[in-house]
């Protein structure tokens, strides 16, 4: 037997925890970009934000506590986006290569 | 804490090095008030390299355009909560409006002009003796249509768990520290079913216009966490 209550870790409804966080910040144009990305996926049928979802949820609760949240999200777009075949893991990992030879900061890299 | 950002620098205002192209200038305030995070010049992370890598895949491989992206980071700055406040005005001064709102909020923000999307949206209205509260405990689903995107704090951890479990205590939290005979009623949304509070008329503003009534209405107050404000 295990204390697993059949709940996943995302399932959090009702857990204890401590005080709300009164903290917000407006969005960086990188964070805007990745927002714009997962609603235009979306419309042209790419994925679902069913797909988005599952893909959050299976990242898992560290994921959760260690990343930001739209860190998280390109991470499940781009998980949806290889799985629908729109391109190929390797790629990625070339255009992320030639990204970061572009510069240090994000406005130098961010157009190819 | 899960979305504390570390690098936010408030001291460090330099806007001329937004290489963005299009019709979308991030420049000045936002619309809280804020100045923009100026990440462009902070050292660049492994996911801004993949945000940078999956947008411009998609652009050559021609799923979607520059444009398209520019021109969806317009339409979402461009939501605020004063699109629900609105909403929230037109149903305080025209009853016929208002009952429209509760049968179906989708189609009568739509009838305002707002683009609500797919979206299934639920207007739960405050009474005298009833309060409602909105959260989405699987995630962030949250009115964005019509309020802009979420606030910081309705995404942690702390506010998904304990608005179901202890609202009161949560609303104290908020400044808002309700009666003991007060009904509160917590609504849980889901990605497919959105809800917006539609909260009560504050006293001594039978004279004020439906635009005067506007300001009134904060973002708060629509998602439950607040009360509007006093004329």
């Amino acid at each position: 037997m295990t204390d697993w209550d059949g709940r996943r870790w995302h399932d959090m409804g009702g857990q204890a925890a401590g005080p709300v966080p009164m903290e917000s910040h407006d969005f960086a144009l990188w964070e805007k970009r990745v927002d714009a990305l997962m609603v235009l996926c979306g419309q042209k049928g790419l994925f679902t934000v069913d797909g988005l979802r599952r893909a959050l949820e299976d990242m898992g609760e560290e994921a959760f506590e260690t990343y930001s949240y739209y860190e998280r999200w390109i991470a499940a777009v781009n998980q949806n986006l290889i799985e629908a075949g729109v391109y190929a893991t390797e790629e990625l990992a070339a255009r992320m290569a030639e990204i970061a030879a572009r510069g240090p900061t994000y406005g130098e890299a961010q157009d190819g | 804490m899960p979305h504390d950002h570390p690098d936010h620098d408030h001291d460090h205002h330099d806007h001329d090095h937004d290489h963005d192209h299009g019709p979308f200038h991030h420049e000045g305030m936002s619309p809280s008030g804020h100045p923009y995070r100026h990440d462009n010049d902070s050292p660049l992370t492994y996911w801004q390299r993949m945000e940078i890598a999956v947008r411009e895949l998609l652009i050559d491989k021609g799923r979607i355009t520059a444009a398209e992206i520019a021109n969806q980071i317009e339409a979402m700055d461009a939501r605020s909560p004063t699109n629900g406040a609105a909403v929230v005005a037109r149903a305080w001064t025209d009853p016929a409006f208002k009952a429209r709102l509760l049968h179906d909020a989708s189609a009568a923000s739509r009838e305002m002009g707002f683009d609500i999307g797919p979206l299934n949206l639920i207007a739960v209205e405050n009474t005298a003796d009833t309060h409602n509260l909105i959260v989405c405990t699987l995630c962030s689903c949250y009115p964005r249509n019509l309020l802009g995107l979420p606030p910081d704090w309705y995404k942690t951890r702390a506010y998904r768990t304990r608005a179901v479990r202890e609202p009161r205590a949560v609303l104290r939290e908020f400044g808002l520290d309700l009666p003991a005979n007060t009904t509160v009623r917590v609504h849980d949304s889901t990605a497919d079913m959105r809800y917006l509070v539609l909260p009560a008329r504050p006293a001594g503003t039978d004279t004020l216009t439906e635009r005067e009534l506007a300001a009134l209405v904060t973002r708060d107050s629509m998602i439950g966490t607040g009360l509007p404000l006093r004329p």
